[in-house]
């Protein structure tokens, strides 16, 4: 139970992906724009994230690293991540109608999201991810609740950032500032939000 | 490829189109490694490099390679060249390759190449390719750097790792400092880029503005080309103002 406060905390808030990790910036300035959107990117990322963790980390684990081909894992993982985007749109498209129109656009997305190529990358790096989390072993389930947990951390902000930026795009402000760098100004002032977090470590 | 052509190229690549600071694409590196000057180096390069070898193969296989699947390829080629990066900086230059961490194996997702192969490689020949991965590759690295020139003197007072005073602000080196000097380097780079190219413009229009009478004054028959030409004259009055 320690063990899942400890990863919650972190992955949410100490670590968050996006503000302090800067993964997943591209998503976050780009589809930020709406509340309903970023909710809707948000949860996609999470599950997808969550998923690919649970997938990838067996297979680097079990497959590659007793055949000798880590320098693959690149190659691997970004296939295993397309595959699982397509896979998952398939099905919520058979099961859930509502539910695809809702995030369906975001899912193609997905494949080129730093955020779940990082969080894949992360979690294999044992020595780190034991140091980090301060834990003496590594397994499948905290793996996934990584994945999980870099996922609500990655919606938090992102969902912060949408709500931050309906409202600055009534404000006035010199020409230069508009757009890109004004939303780069407000993603500063999150970060130091969450740079409080790191005390608690 | 005439000079001409490879003018275009490379103004596109370091200014009309600079990756990072007009088209805002690969953020996730930029803001990471900007934190000193060597590591915007190293990272820019490895881009550069990366750049260039999947725009050559992509232009090379680019009739080859069936138009349904050709960002699944596109991703396995750059994947590929990513991983003999990494291979290669992991034995040659260790301390670069654990200060770029998680973010040399995330290249292969970085929006610029895969934007590139996508925008121009698929589209034009080999040489074209290369010249663009190499100039799009040199304004990302310049971008880098500069942002990682500016972070380091005010972050950590040195320049390049050398020392160059005891004062820091050690807000420009944490994370909310990035986002900081990075929104700053956009608006200034796009507020200078639009004086620039107004004054680029309105001298375009005095010149394109001076035979113009010459033509149409003797006779006036033409009462469309004399509409045009004061409509030019007005538009050049009107960017001439805003200029000053």
């Amino acid at each position: 139970m320690g063990t899942f406060f400890t990863i919650l905390i972190i992955a949410v808030f100490v670590n968050n992906f996006v503000v302090v990790q800067f993964l997943g910036i591209c998503p976050f300035l780009g589809v930020s724009k709406k509340t309903n959107n970023a909710l809707g990117m948000g949860i996609a990322v999470t599950l997808v994230m969550t998923i690919t963790c649970l997938i990838t980390y067996p297979i680097y684990e079990y497959i590659l690293t007793p055949l000798g081909l880590e320098y693959l894992e690149i190659i691997v993982f970004i296939f295993v991540i397309a595959a699982l985007v397509q896979m998952i749109e398939r099905a919520i498209k058979r099961f859930s109608p509502s539910l695809y129109q809702a995030m369906g656009i975001y899912l193609p997305l997905i494949t080129t999201n730093c955020a779940v190529l990082g969080v894949a990358e992360l979690v294999i790096d044992k020595a780190q991810m034991m140091s980090l989390l301060g834990i003496s072993s590594m397994n499948l389930g905290v793996a996934v609740l990584y994945g999980l947990f870099a996922g609500v951390g990655f919606t938090v902000s992102i969902v912060i950032m949408s709500g931050l930026r309906e409202k600055i795009d009534h404000l006035k402000m010199p020409g230069p500032m508009k757009g890109f760098p004004i939303t780069m100004m407000a993603a500063c002032f999150m970060a130091m939000g969450f740079y409080v977090f790191n005390m608690i470590g | 490829m005439t000079g001409k052509r490879f003018k275009t190229i490379a103004f596109d690549g370091l200014l009309k189109n600079n990756p990072t600071l007009r088209l805002v694409l690969g953020t996730c590196p930029t803001l990471a490694l900007s934190t000193a000057a060597l590591n915007g180096i190293g990272m820019g390069l490895a881009v550069t490099f990366i750049l260039i070898c999947s725009n050559v193969l992509i232009s090379l296989l680019r009739k080859t390679i069936p138009n349904a699947v050709r960002i699944p390829a596109f991703v396995i080629i750059i994947a590929t060249f990513v991983t003999i990066v990494r291979m290669v900086l992991d034995k040659f230059i260790p301390s670069l390759y654990d200060s770029m961490g998680v973010y040399l194996p995330l290249i292969v997702v970085n929006c610029i190449i895969l934007g590139r192969a996508e925008s121009f490689a698929s589209k034009n020949t080999v040489l074209d390719s290369a010249c663009d991965g190499l100039f799009t590759g040199l304004g990302f690295t310049c971008a880098l750097t500069l942002i990682g020139a500016v972070r380091e003197i005010l972050g950590a007072g040195a320049i390049f790792g050398v020392r160059l005073w005891d004062f820091k602000i050690e807000f420009f080196t944490s994370s909310a400092g990035a986002f900081f000097v990075y929104g700053l380097a956009i608006a200034i780079f796009n507020a200078v880029y639009s004086k620039v190219e107004n004054v680029r413009r309105s001298k375009t229009f005095a010149l394109r503005m001076l035979p113009k009478p010459d033509v149409s004054a003797p006779d006036n028959l033409d009462p469309d080309a004399s509409g045009e030409a004061e409509k030019a004259n007005t538009t050049a009055d009107v960017t001439a103002k805003e200029v000053k």
